[in-house]
C-alpha cells in the first residue's frame, strides 16, 4: 500500500495501461511538452514519446472524433478534456458517433475509449468553468460514466474504464487531485465498473455523494456521529450503470436518504437517483429523499457566493437531521 | 478548368424572404450557361475520357460499368419502394452521382477505409456490400447490414472497411481523420476516404480535421462530393467562397478540382490522392463537381431548381457518358450492355425478395449492442 495522490493514482493508471497496452494513447490539450495542464499526465511525454502522448490544437470536436475514429478500427484512445465545460464543443461525437456506432451498425464495432478530465466546480473560474455534466452523459444509453472520490478509486476505475470496450466518460475534479490515500500496490488494482461502494456503514441515514461531496459527507457523518446520527455513506463511483442494488440495501436498513452533489438538483443524478428509490424502495422510506444539490445558477466568482453555491459538511449536517426529523 | 456553370432559380423579387444585408440571388446573366461553351466543354471531356479507356484493361472497365448501372438501378428500386411505404424515414439516393462512388473507390485496395454521409447506398454496393443486405437495412429488417438498426443512413461493413453511413453533416470527418491517425500509429500504409458534400464544407468539424490532417501527416483523403445543393441551398447561397477545392488552401493542404461527370477522371484524380497518402502520409481535399438528378431526399419537392437545369445536366448522365464511350472504343456492345442491364435487373430484384421475406428485428433487439461488455438495464 502507498499513499499517494490522487493526481499521482491517475498518472499511474494510464502508465500502467499504456504499458499493457500497445493501442492505448493519450491525447488532449498540453498534455505531453507541458506535463498536463493539472500535471495528471507528468512524465508520459518521457517514458512513451509523442507517438503515444499527443498535444492536440484546441479543436475539442475534432479531436474527440478523431480518437472515436481511431477506437472504431481498434485502437484505444484515452482523450482528455482540460476541463469538461470544453468537452460540450465535443458533444455532437461523444453523443452522436461514441455512443452510437455498435448499436446503428447492428453490433459491427466496438469503440474503447476514454474521455477523461475534471468535472465540476473550481477554485473561483466562473460559470463556464465550473459545470457538472455528469447527468448529461449519463442520460444516454451507450456512454458509461465514472466519478471516482479517491486515490484507489480512481486508479482502480481509471484502469478498468481503459480495458472496457465501450465509451468510457471519465470525471475527475480538479479540487480533489492533491487529495491523498492509500492504494494498493501492483498492476492488477483494478475496480469493476457499475459497483458502488459503502464508504461508512452506519443505520439512521444513508447519504449517496459522489465526487467532491464524498469527503464532505464522510466529514459530516463524523460530526454527526458526536451528536448521536449514525450515517451511511454510499459511493456510487459509477454513475451509468448504475449500482441502485446497494443503494436500496442501504435504503432499507436506514429508511432515510440525503444525496449530496455539486451539479444543479434539476434533472441531475439526484433527480435520478430519489426516482429509482423511490421505484424500489418507497415502502422503506420514513422520509421524502432530500436532495442536496449546487445552486440553481451559474456559478459565480466572488468566493463567498461561490461557497453559498455548493454543498459543504455543515449543509449535509442539517440536511442529515432534516430527514432524521431532528430539526 | 473551368467551372461548370449552374442555370439559376427562377426570379426573387427583393421583398421575398431576403436575409439581412445580400438579397436572395437574382437572376444574373454570368449565371447562364452558354449552351455553346458547355458542349465545347463536353467534348473536350469526351475526347479525354476515351484516352483513358485505351489505359485501362477491359475487366476493370467494364466493372466499373456494371457498378454505375447497378446503383442506378438500385436507387431507382429504392424509390420505388419507398413510394411503396416499405422504406420509412430519409431515403437519399445516389442518383446522377455515380460516377463519384464508382470512381474513388476503384482506385483503393480491399484494405482501404471509407467513409461518408448519409447518402451512402452507392458507396456500399461499391465497397462489396451485397443489394440483399442494403435492401433490407432500407427495409428495417433483421437480414439488413446493420441489422434494421440503422436504416438508411447508417449502413456499415466493418469487414470490408466499409465504416459508415453517417447522419450529421460533416460528423464522419473527425472520425476519418482518425482512422488515417490510427493507421499512421500503427506504421501500416492503408489510405482513408472520407466522403461528404459542399455545404458539409461549412461545418467546423471539416476545418478541424483539415487542420489535425496536415498538421501530423495523417493520410486522409477528404472528398467533397459537390453536388451543388445542400438540400434546398445552392453551393453560392451558403459560401462566401464557392470554390470548395481552394479550402484547403488555408490548411496548406493539396487539392484537385475534378469533373465528377467522368468516372475516369475521378478515378486518375483519386489515384493521385491516394498514392500521396501512402508514400507521403500527407492528406488531400478533391472537389468532385457532381450533380444529382434526385431532390435531397424522397421529401424533397424540389422548388429551388428548374427542371431546365436538371435535364441539362443529365445530358451528362455518367452512365451515359462512359457506356457510350467504352462502345465508341470497342470494350463494349450492345451485347455486353444488355448483359449488365440484365444481370443488375436480377440481383436488384432479387434483393428486394430478399427484403420481403426477412423477419423485422425481434423484440429483444431493441436492448442489444447498446453496449460491447453489456450492463444491466437502467
Amino acid at each position: 500500500m502507498a499513499v499517494i495522490t490522487m493526481r499521482e493514482a491517475l498518472n499511474q493508471a494510464m502508465r500502467e495501461e499504456m504499458h499493457r497496452d500497445e493501442g492505448v494513447f493519450l491525447m488532449g490539450e498540453e498534455v505531453a511538452a507541458y506535463q498536463g495542464a493539472y500535471k495528471v499526465s507528468k512524465g508520459l511525454l518521457d517514458e512513451f514519446g509523442d507517438r503515444r502522448v499527443v498535444d492536440s490544437p484546441i479543436t475539442e470536436l475534432g479531436f474527440a472524433g478523431l480518437g472515436v475514429g481511431a477506437a472504431m478500427v481498434g485502437l484505444r484512445p484515452i482523450i482528455e478534456f482540460m476541463t469538461f465545460n470544453f468537452s460540450i464543443l465535443a458533444t455532437d461525437q461523444i453523443i452522436n458517433s461514441a455512443a452510437k456506432m455498435r448499436y446503428m451498425s447492428g453490433g459491427q464495432f466496438k469503440i474503447p475509449i476514454v474521455f477523461r478530465g475534471p468535472n465540476g466546480s473550481a477554485f473561483q473560474v466562473s460559470s463556464q468553468h465550473s459545470q457538472a455534466l455528469e447527468s448529461w452523459y449519463a442520460h444516454f444509453p451507450g456512454l458509461k460514466v465514472v466519478m471516482p472520490s479517491t486515490p484507489a478509486d480512481a486508479k482502480g476505475l481509471l484502469k478498468s474504464a481503459i480495458r472496457d470496450d465501450d465509451p468510457v466518460i471519465f470525471l475527475e475534479q480538479e479540487r480533489m487531485y492533491g487529495n491523498k490515500g492509500e492504494v494498493p500496490d501492483g498492476e492488477d488494482f483494478l475496480i469493476p465498473l457499475g459497483v458502488a461502494d459503502v464508504k461508512r456503514e452506519g443505520k439512521d441515514c444513508t447519504v449517496v455523494a459522489r465526487s467532491l461531496t464524498v469527503p464532505l459527507a464522510l466529514k459530516a457523518a463524523e460530526e454527526l456521529e458526536k451528536q448521536g446520527v449514525s450515517v451511511e455513506v454510499i459511493d456510487p463511483r459509477t454513475i451509468r450503470p448504475l449500482d441502485i442494488e446497494t443503494i436500496i440495501n442501504s435504503v432499507k436498513k436506514t429508511n432515510r436518504v440525503v444525496v449530496a452533489e455539486e451539479s444543479h438538483a434539476f434533472c441531475g443524478v439526484g433527480a435520478e437517483i430519489s426516482a429509482q428509490i423511490m421505484e424500489h424502495a418507497f415502502d422503506h422510506l420514513d422520509a421524502p429523499v432530500k436532495r442536496l444539490s449546487g445552486a440553481d445558477a451559474p456559478m459565480p466568482y466572488a468566493k463567498n457566493l461561490e461557497r453559498l453555491a455548493l454543498p459543504d459538511v455543515e449543509r449535509i449536517v442539517r440536511a442529515v437531521r432534516e430527514v432524521t426529523y431532528l430539526d | 478548368m473551368s467551372d461548370l456553370k449552374v442555370t439559376p432559380m427562377r426570379p426573387r423579387t427583393p421583398s421575398e424572404g431576403a436575409s439581412a444585408g445580400a438579397g436572395v440571388a437574382e437572376t444574373d446573366e454570368r449565371d447562364r450557361i452558354n449552351p455553346a461553351e458547355l458542349r465545347e466543354e463536353h467534348q473536350q471531356r469526351q475526347h479525354e475520357q476515351r484516352k483513358q479507356i485505351e489505359e485501362i484493361d477491359r475487366e476493370t472497365l467494364l466493372r466499373m460499368l456494371y457498378h454505375m448501372v447497378l446503383i442506378r438501378r438500385f436507387e431507382e428500386k429504392a424509390a420505388e419502394a419507398y413510394t411503396l411505404g416499405k422504406i420509412g424515414g430519409f431515403c437519399h439516393l445516389y442518383i446522377g452521382q455515380e460516377a463519384v462512388a464508382v470512381g474513388t473507390l476503384s482506385a483503393l485496395r480491399p484494405d482501404d477505409y471509407v467513409f461518408t454521409s448519409y447518402r451512402d447506398h452507392g458507396h456500399a454496393l461499391v465497397m462489396g456490400m451485397s443489394p440483399d443486405e442494403v435492401m433490407a437495412e432500407l427495409f428495417g429488417r433483421a437480414g439488413g447490414c446493420s441489422a434494421g438498426k440503422g436504416g438508411s443512413m447508417h449502413l456499415f461493413d466493418a469487414d470490408k472497411h466499409f465504416l459508415g453511413g453517417h447522419g450529421i453533416v460533416g460528423g464522419q470527418i473527425p472520425l476519418a481523420t482518425g482512422v488515417a491517425f490510427a493507421t499512421k500509429y500503427r506504421g501500416t500504409d492503408q489510405a482513408t476516404l472520407c466522403f461528404f458534400g459542399e455545404a458539409a464544407v461549412n461545418q467546423g468539424a471539416f476545418h478541424e480535421s483539415l487542420n489535425m490532417a496536415q498538421l501530423w501527416k495523417l493520410p486522409c483523403i477528404y472528398i467533397c462530393e459537390n453536388n451543388q445543393y445542400g438540400m434546398g441551398t445552392s453551393l453560392k447561397r451558403a459560401m462566401s467562397i464557392s470554390d470548395v477545392s481552394q479550402k484547403s488552401v488555408g490548411y496548406g493542404m493539396a487539392s484537385e478540382f475534378v469533373d465528377g461527370m467522368d468516372v475516369l477522371a475521378v478515378r486518375a484524380a483519386t489515384e493521385r490522392a491516394v498514392e500521396r497518402a501512402r508514400t507521403e502520409h500527407l492528406p488531400s481535399l478533391l472537389e468532385i463537381r457532381t450533380y444529382r438528378f434526385m431532390g435531397h431526399s424522397m421529401s424533397d419537392p424540389g422548388h429551388y431548381r428548374t427542371r431546365a437545369e436538371i435535364e441539362q445536366h443529365q445530358e451528362r448522365d455518367p452512365i451515359k457518358v462512359f457506356g457510350d464511350n467504352l462502345r465508341e472504343k470497342g470494350v463494349l456492345d450492345d451485347e455486353g450492355l444488355k448483359a449488365i442491364e440484365a444481370r443488375v435487373r436480377e440481383e436488384v430484384e432479387r434483393s428486394v425478395k430478399f427484403a420481403d421475406a426477412s423477419p423485422e428485428p425481434a423484440p429483444e433487439e431493441l436492448f442489444t449492442d447498446i453496449y460491447a461488455t453489456p450492463i444491466k438495464r437502467q
